[in-house]
């Protein structure tokens, strides 16, 4: 058992625990680790969900404080909506990761609107058309690429 | 001040499970298959919301999440009687969640501005969501207020949600203290005058006539008084939890 792990040791660990609605994807390039505290011995986290009903969020805490057991005795978890999770807080890595798995990322800044000519994240064409602004998770809606004819996926932005 | 908030509290998160339950019975059975896959996430959105604030209940008087949402009487839940009534038909799906979902959005507009920040933290988070709901409403709206069977339907609808939407601004137990200290910003006449502009302004940008029925006396839902519609609801939704109280998933 580590005596003190260092803050920057926890965000290293915490890059193990994925989004189990988004396999690859870490909770930290989702971006809905919010703080972490490390203090004699004692780490704690603050995790803010995507979307306030999302049903991940239990698991992904339950993952995070089973990771960070590795490295301090006592490890407290905390889900809060002090400063609330927008769309903008996934990173650039997590962005691309989102896009590899055929989920187009939500728009930079934007507001919460439907991305009615969301980019393909197949063959980048802008020639698509919204099928359902709700999908099989809370933060995704459907889509219809009409150059490539495949049907994909967006991370709706909020 | 938190222990004066919990009938406010109470009074949000039960309007949005219930609201959440009821919708959730076109799981499988709406007109088609988007709508499926909607509804599903508006009431799956709700639920979440009504825990995110039984959750700040439980810090406040720590009762478990699940005793709240499952383990109360009928006569101690405090949602409104617009929420608890049956699906009935499409069209009274949708006149019920634009009356709703416009009072819900007055409503949380007031209440990022509470001083309670626990509760003005989750409204500011709640909000963003809620947009969609919001704009899936209003597209039904649209298309059911064209012509055709649909309209006369969705004034039916209407006529018939109206007396139990205005429940939703009735009193709240203790009001005058939570609105002294701030926690809730504005009192609820004031939020249903704002709310009555909103929802004749959509009707009549539709054609649509303002319903004119009066409200029902004395005070219902936030009092606790149930429809007899609520109880067989509630029994189907706490049975699992019934079963066996205290169980863990």
């Amino acid at each position: 058992m580590a005596v003190s792990a260092t803050e920057s040791e926890v965000w290293e660990a915490l890059r193990e625990v994925e989004d189990p609605e988004i396999p690859g994807l870490s909770v930290v390039d989702l971006g809905i680790v919010d703080r972490v505290r490390v203090d004699e011995g004692e780490i704690e986290v603050d995790i803010t969900p995507t979307f306030t009903g999302c049903p991940a969020v239990e698991m992904m805490r339950r993952e995070i404080e089973l990771e960070l057991s590795r490295l301090a005795e006592r490890v407290r978890v905390r889900v809060t909506f002090e400063r609330a999770w927008t769309s903008d807080r996934i990173t650039k890595a997590g962005r691309e990761h989102l896009r590899r798995s055929g989920l187009t990322p939500p728009p930079r800044e934007g507001s919460i609107e439907l991305q009615v000519r969301a980019k393909c994240p197949y063959c980048g064409s802008h020639d698509t058309r919204i099928e359902n602004a709700f999908g099989p998770t809370l933060c995704r809606s459907i889509h219809y690429c009409n150059a490539c004819h495949q049907p994909f996926e967006a991370f709706k932005p909020v | 001040m938190s222990e004066s908030a919990v009938p406010l509290l109470l009074s949000l998160a039960d309007d949005e499970l219930v609201l959440g339950y009821r919708d959730s019975e076109w799981t499988g059975i709406a007109p088609m298959l988007e709508e499926d896959v909607a509804t599903s996430s508006i009431s799956q959105d709700e639920i979440g919301h009504a825990k995110a604030l039984y959750e700040i209940v439980r810090e406040i008087t720590g009762a478990g999440v699940d005793d709240l949402a499952y383990g109360r009487e009928p006569r101690e839940y405090r949602c409104c009687w617009l929420v608890e009534r049956p699906r009935h038909d499409w069209a009274f799906t949708i006149a019920r969640r634009f009356l709703y979902e416009t009072a819900d959005d007055v409503r949380t507009e007031a209440l990022v501005a509470s001083s309670f920040e626990p509760l003005a933290g989750l409204m500011r988070k709640v909000r963003r969501e809620e947009k969609y709901h919001l704009m899936h409403v209003s597209a039904w709206l649209d298309r059911l207020s064209e012509s055709g069977e649909a309209r006369p339907r969705l004034e039916s609808a209407l006529a018939l949600a109206w007396p139990d939407a205005l429940t939703f601004w009735e009193e709240i137990e203790g009001e005058d203290e939570f609105l002294a200290g701030g926690c809730l910003p504005a009192p609820s006449p004031e939020l249903r005058r704002r709310w009555l502009e909103r929802v004749e302004r959509e009707l009549a940008a539709r054609g649509l006539d303002m319903p004119r029925a009066a409200g029902p006396e004395p005070p219902t839902g936030r009092g606790g008084a149930r429809t007899g519609d609520f109880e067989p609801f509630w029994l189907e939704m706490t049975e699992t939890y019934r079963l066996e109280p205290g169980a863990t998933w």
